[in-house]
């Protein structure tokens, strides 16, 4: 059968450990699989003796222990049954909890450059679709494929004891049945895959119509994207028809030819018992076996899409789980004691991954422990860049950005991030609580600790506002934060974290002035005994820093104090200007 | 707000029920030839356990090879009946299920062509996608996986008991004294396995939900070290999701097994009462042998019956969902009494003339147009009736915060007004006004005299052409977005507005031409030639009057200039609204209108506006002077759903 030869190469050196762990419940599932089957085909055999008897004649007695022995076997093969359920399926499911975890594990290995070109839907679609088809392999798959070989062998066993020849004609169609469920099973499949693509287009059609809803009513677009959606729409249906055509004959074909067995069982039986050559019993035990085979010979059909499946998907599932981390610790990385928080970049050149144009050029200045260094510079010009190479989200180059004098690359990657406390542009909230969300980065925080790092955030008198306090959930379940307050959240979430240098990437820009001037203060003390980098538009935010760094499309421009700037009369002086005015209007 | 998507109600709800019937009305006699196939196939169904019964009392017993014969004969008719039957039953069914499903996903789309763009400020676009895709697909799956087998799985027990009945009354009863004990093995199952479902739902999202949130928060948990905690949460959820199922899987190991089990019950309770019968009261061998046949065949349908009850009680909560979509409130500008076919012919009578001043034949127009002297333009359209007017018009979008506050100004035809004022100062605002996207709150807009009430709401937006900072391209080709579904518009008037604003050049040089792709919202075009594109689609309907959000992107100097030359082109001799952020733009236009706090607080020229020293000369000095330097002027785009943001690359946390 061509579902072999994959299926043996599937369950490689990858797979193997993931079953292997539980074959001993394995073994006795399977083991269970064979006896609740061997014991149920003990049925028809009781019957055909109870048959004969009352065929010729019988007590009542008898038949009441037919009854019993009947009821007896069924018992026995239902307790097997369970046992079968209760460790092949259990364990399958045990096995998919295992491969996921480890899927998660490596994915939290992976460097922040993977996640920018893998798409999640991707990712999740190999977490979840993947993992399942690689559990139904592994589970159903494996029972119903041991049920088949034992009903098959046994019954085909029994009916060749009965009558050789009526078995070899009423089986003929039975390898029919199976090919029947492979064949139609695959392109069911298929199909099913195409109704799927034709889905995601209307998907997107609906996607597209709702993003665009303004232009659409401005240009008077409704009808015509009425009719698109309805092509679409009708295309979907055509597959669907497709489909209905195909796997509207499965259920009829099989039942047609399990029927046709069922037919020459009869007809041919018939005349044997009329021939003398078996008994009545014989035969009706004969028919039976026959509708025993039924479903097992579709399942097979079912179980070889299921391994073609499970294989395909498992081939998925290894490939993102070879992708190798691009970021990780040095062999030999030092985990150095302790850290003063001294910066250098030194004639740093950074190029993004596939990018010819370089984000950052010869950038070259040192940033003394405990110091607070501002970077000013319009958008896109390599702040956040600069920014995100001291924790590595990317490698820079050797020897171009060093703390405390080593080379971040030459550091404990895990050490190195406990050293830096940082605000990103862009706050992620997780669908925790508050509290959590506060104390992400530092998971044993005291409820003190969390309240002080929210209040010098500013963000003590808003909880106070919210529902629960500290205790109210964000996110998907529960409030949605404003900008200002999830870049609150994320400055109290700095603080907590307490380590020796603080990344402030533009934290305060949807906060107004006031609410600015109030955090500012409040992580003055914060800054004292820190060394600080901070990105920020507003003047009045960075004027006080030791260094003031203008960067414009990847180089150092100026640099100094905001007096020596201001001083110069360039770019840093214009943007003072500027600001200066905005204050002016804005009080208008 | 996946919680509410959650919630399973009752299975079955009269109301909702009525009301997805009624979309079976159109195919009332499919749904009926469907009926009476799937009786057909039952009825065939039946038959086989007689015709055994049959061949071994009157053939076998008989020793009547002829007789035997005969019953194969028609075992094999009824064979082929039956695969004939159980087809057409399942193609029919399927085609009107499909069908219904058309109609239920078109009824919806239309209704989001309908409804007000308020209605898209509220509800997020992910929820709205999950009603035309998702919850129509849970629909689909009740009418191919659940009502036809339903009617199916009936008609078959009842045939098989009204069997029995003629076989055998007594046996019946016998028999089918282990039905007390299947009804409370199945109900007790349901019931734990509903619940058991449910919390795999839950689980299941549950983990889900973690896993993308992990995944776009990636780069937050690795700065925070978060990833051996984070990994042991996830170890929780997943093993959640796992006890969860192994509920189910304990639960369905019981249920199969004991069902089995009291199918076995009533094999041997025919065994042993109708082997008596047999023995005494003189039943047939045959009748003992179809009788087990058919208490087979009765233990199917029933084990499935829990399952179809799960995908009735999903299907219910989907079809609530979408009925409360279909049942929000229209548009009112939508509403049937403007779109009547006779107001918008008279609506379109008033707006031609306007608009058929400006040729279609743009090299000519251009030239007549730049003849006539500016200042006499000018005077002579103050002269006429306003083209656009703002009538103390207030408007809030939520509460009593007023983004405009008794806006009053008036536009000449032929006249352009830049509207100036810094971020969130109203003048997006007042823009959608014009297209009626929004009622004002207080005040009244006229259009060539006419309250915008009073316009057919397509007229209006066929005279008020729009351009948008952020240029909304389609899927499609280069020439279907520059024709917008104005079929009656020629391909050589699409290139002929395109040469006019300057954008057939690049246009020539994609593959393709015109017949170019445009994929992902124009992704592979650059930001100059998106805005061309617009400049070209909005030149080539030949507004009256011009909306122009003008983009602050900023391209290279030879694109700008193109850009500025085009815009000159698109606003010659046409009633023009520019929310300006370009100088050479605001030089160009005839009056300024400052909007400052919701307000206008100055109207003037460009010269008058800066003689007088206020908030025209501040803005002008911040936006238009040092907007170069390291600040970031770029205005938040308010008008569509895309905000402008930073380029991915270049923050330290691109996921998060």
């Amino acid at each position: 059968m061509k579902g072999a030869r994959p299926l043996l190469r599937g369950l490689d050196a990858r797979l193997l450990p993931y079953v292997t762990r539980y074959r001993r419940g394995l073994v006795w599932g399977v083991t269970c699989v064979a006896l609740t089957n061997v014991i149920a085909l003990a049925q028809p055999q009781v019957l055909r003796f109870a048959i004969d008897d009352l065929y010729r004649g019988v007590t009542a007695e008898k038949l009441g222990r037919y009854a019993i022995i009947l009821f007896a076997i069924a018992l026995t093969a239902a307790v097997f049954k369970y046992w079968m359920r209760q460790s092949v399926i259990a364990i399958s499911r045990h096995i998919e909890y295992d491969l996921r975890n480890d899927l998660f594990a490596h994915l939290q290995r992976l460097s922040v450059s993977y996640f920018q070109h893998a798409r999640t839907g991707e990712i999740m679609s190999r977490a979840t679709n993947d993992v399942s088809a690689v559990r139904m392999m592994l589970g159903p798959g494996i029972m119903y494929l041991v049920n088949t070989a034992v009903v098959a062998v046994v019954s085909i066993g029994f009916m060749l004891s009965i009558s050789p020849r009526i078995a070899l004609y009423a089986l003929a169609p039975l390898p029919l049945v199976s090919l029947c469920a492979w064949f139609f099973g695959e392109r069911i499949h298929r199909r099913f895959e195409e109704i799927q693509a034709q889905f995601a287009m209307l998907s997107a059609k609906v996607q597209e119509n709702l993003a665009g809803v303004r232009v659409v009513r401005a240009f008077t677009r409704e009808r015509g994207e009425s009719d698109e959606f309805r092509d679409l729409n009708r295309d979907y249906l055509d597959k669907n028809l497709q489909l209905i055509r195909t796997s509207g004959l499965f259920y009829p074909a099989l039942a047609f030819l399990s029927g046709t067995a069922a037919l020459l069982a009869l007809y041919l039986g018939g005349r044997e018992v009329i021939a003398t050559h078996i008994t009545l019993g014989q035969f009706v035990a004969f028919t039976w076996y026959l509708g025993m085979l039924n479903w097992p010979m579709v399942a097979l059909g079912w179980v070889i899409n299921l391994f073609q499946r499970g294989v395909a998907s498992f081939g998925r599932l290894e490939q993102l789980l070879e992708v190798e981390p691009a970021i990780v610790s040095a062999p030999d990385a030092v985990r150095p004691a302790s850290c003063r928080g001294e910066i250098e970049f030194r004639d740093l050149t950074f190029h993004y991954p596939g990018v010819a144009a370089p984000a950052l050029e010869h950038i070259s200045f040192r940033v003394r422990a405990g110091q607070t260094v501002a970077l000013v510079g319009r958008t896109g010009s390599g702040k956040s860049t600069l920014l995100a190479l001291l924790p590595r989200v990317f490698d820079p180059p050797p020897g171009a950005v060093l703390l405390d004098g080593h080379d971040v690359r030459d550091v404990d990657v895990a050490w190195l991030r406990a050293q830096i406390a940082c605000t990103p542009q862009e706050t992620f909230l997780f669908s925790a609580t508050l509290a959590e969300n506060v104390a992400y980065g530092a998971a044993d925080a005291s409820d003190d600790a969390i309240r002080r790092a929210a209040s010098i955030a500013g963000l003590d008198s808003d909880v106070s506002g919210f529902p629960d306090g500290f205790e109210t959930r964000v996110g998907e379940r529960g409030i949605t934060l404003s900008g200002g307050q999830k870049q609150r959240t994320a400055i109290a979430r700095a603080v907590l974290r307490d380590a020796p240098l603080l990344v402030l990437d533009d934290c305060l820009s949807s906060v107004d002035t006031h609410t600015e001037d109030a955090i500012l203060h409040g992580l003055r003390g914060e800054m004292r005994g820190r060394t600080t980098l901070l990105v920020s538009h507003r003047v009045s935010t960075v004027r006080d820093a030791d260094l003031i760094v203008v960067l414009d499309a990847g180089r150092v421009v100026e640099q100094g104090t905001h007096a020596e700037l201001m001083a110069a009369g360039g770019a840093y002086a214009e943007l003072s200007r500027s600001q200066q005015l905005e204050e002016e209007l804005e009080a208008s | 707000m996946t919680h509410d998507d959650e919630v399973l109600g009752r299975a079955y709800d009269r109301r909702l029920m009525r009301r997805l019937l009624g979309y079976l009305r159109p195919y009332r006699s499919q749904v009926l030839f469907a009926g009476a196939v799937v009786l057909g196939d039952a009825l065939v169904q039946l038959v086989f356990p007689w015709l055994t019964k049959e061949a071994i009392d009157n053939g076998i017993r008989h020793h009547d090879a002829a007789y035997l014969d005969h019953v194969a004969l028609v075992f094999l008719g009824l064979l082929g009946a039956g695969f004939g039957l159980g087809y057409l039953q399942n193609q029919v069914m399927q085609r009107v299920g499909q069908h219904v499903m058309l109609d239920l996903r078109t009824a919806l789309f239309e209704k989001l062509q309908r409804l007000p763009v308020a209605y898209y400020d509220r509800n997020p676009i992910g929820r709205l996608m999950t009603r035309v895709t998702n919850d129509v697909d849970v629909l689909n799956e009740l009418v191919t996986a659940g009502v036809g087998a339903l009617f199916g799985d009936l008609f078959a027990l009842i045939g098989i008991v009204v069997a029995m009945s003629r076989l055998n009354a007594e046996l019946l009863v016998v028999t089918f004294s282990v039905l007390p004990l299947i009804a409370i093995v199945t109900i007790v199952f349901r019931v734990k396995v509903r619940a058991s479902f449910r919390d795999i739902r839950t689980r299941l999202a549950r983990l889900n939900a973690f896993l993308n949130e992990n995944l776009t928060g990636m780069s937050t948990v690795q700065m925070l070290n978060r990833e051996p905690r984070n990994f042991a949460q996830f170890r929780d959820v997943n093993a959640g999701h796992r006890d969860a199922n192994l509920t189910a899987v304990f639960y369905n190991a019981v249920f199969f097994p004991v069902l089995e089990l009291v199918g076995a019950l009533a094999v041997s309770l025919i065994v042993w009462y109708g082997g008596r019968q047999v023995m005494w009261t003189g039943i047939t061998l045959g009748t003992l042998v179809a009788f087990i046949q058919y208490t087979q065949r009765f233990f199917r349908p029933i084990s499935d019956l829990s399952e179809k009850y799960n995908i009735l009680q999903q299907a219910m909560a989907s079809a609530e969902r979408i009925f409360d979509l279909l049942d929000a409130p229209e548009d009112p500008a939508l509403a049937p009494a403007a779109a009547s076919p006779a107001a918008r012919r008279a609506a379109e009578a008033t707006a031609r003339p306007a608009g058929a001043a400006h040729a279609t034949n743009g090299t000519a127009h251009a030239e007549t147009a730049g003849a006539a002297h500016p200042e006499a333009r000018r005077a002579a359209a103050r002269a006429a009736q306003p083209c656009v007017e703002f009538d103390r018009v207030s408007f809030a979008y939520l509460g009593d915060h007023l983004v405009l506050d008794d806006v009053s100004f008036a536009i000449a035809p032929g006249e352009r007004v830049a509207l100036v004022g810094a971020t969130g100062s109203g003048k997006t605002t007042l823009a959608s006004l014009l297209l009626r996207f929004y009622e004002p709150t207080r005040g009244e807009i006229r259009l060539d005299g006419r309250p915008l009430a009073a316009w057919d709401v397509h007229a209006l937006r066929r005279r008020v052409g729009l351009v948008l900072q952020d240029v909304f391209l389609f899927s499609g080709t280069i020439e279907s977005n520059l024709r917008l579904g104005e079929d009656a518009l020629s391909h050589d008037a699409l290139e002929r507005a395109a040469r006019e604003v300057h954008a057939h050049p690049f246009i020539e040089r994609l593959e393709g031409g015109y017949a170019a792709p445009v994929q992902e919202r124009g992704a592979t075009l650059s930001s100059g030639q998106r805005q061309l594109l617009a400049f070209a689609r909005t030149l080539a309907r030949n507004p009256g009057v011009l909306i122009l959000d003008e983009a602050t992107s900023s391209v290279d100097t030879r694109t700008e200039q193109l850009i500025q030359d085009a815009l000159k082109r698109l606003m010659r001799d046409r009633t023009s609204l520019v929310i300006a952020h370009r100088l050479s733009t605001i030089q160009d236009v005839d009056r300024i209108v400052v909007l400052h706090h919701g307000r206008v607080r100055e109207i003037g020229t460009h010269a008058e506006l800066l003689a007088r020293n206020g908030i025209y000369s501040r803005l002008y000095q911040l936006q238009f002077m040092s907007g170069r330097t390291g600040r970031d002027t770029g205005e938040r785009p308010e008008m569509d759903g895309e905000q402008a943001t930073e380029p991915v690359v270049d923050s330290p946390f691109p996921l998060a």
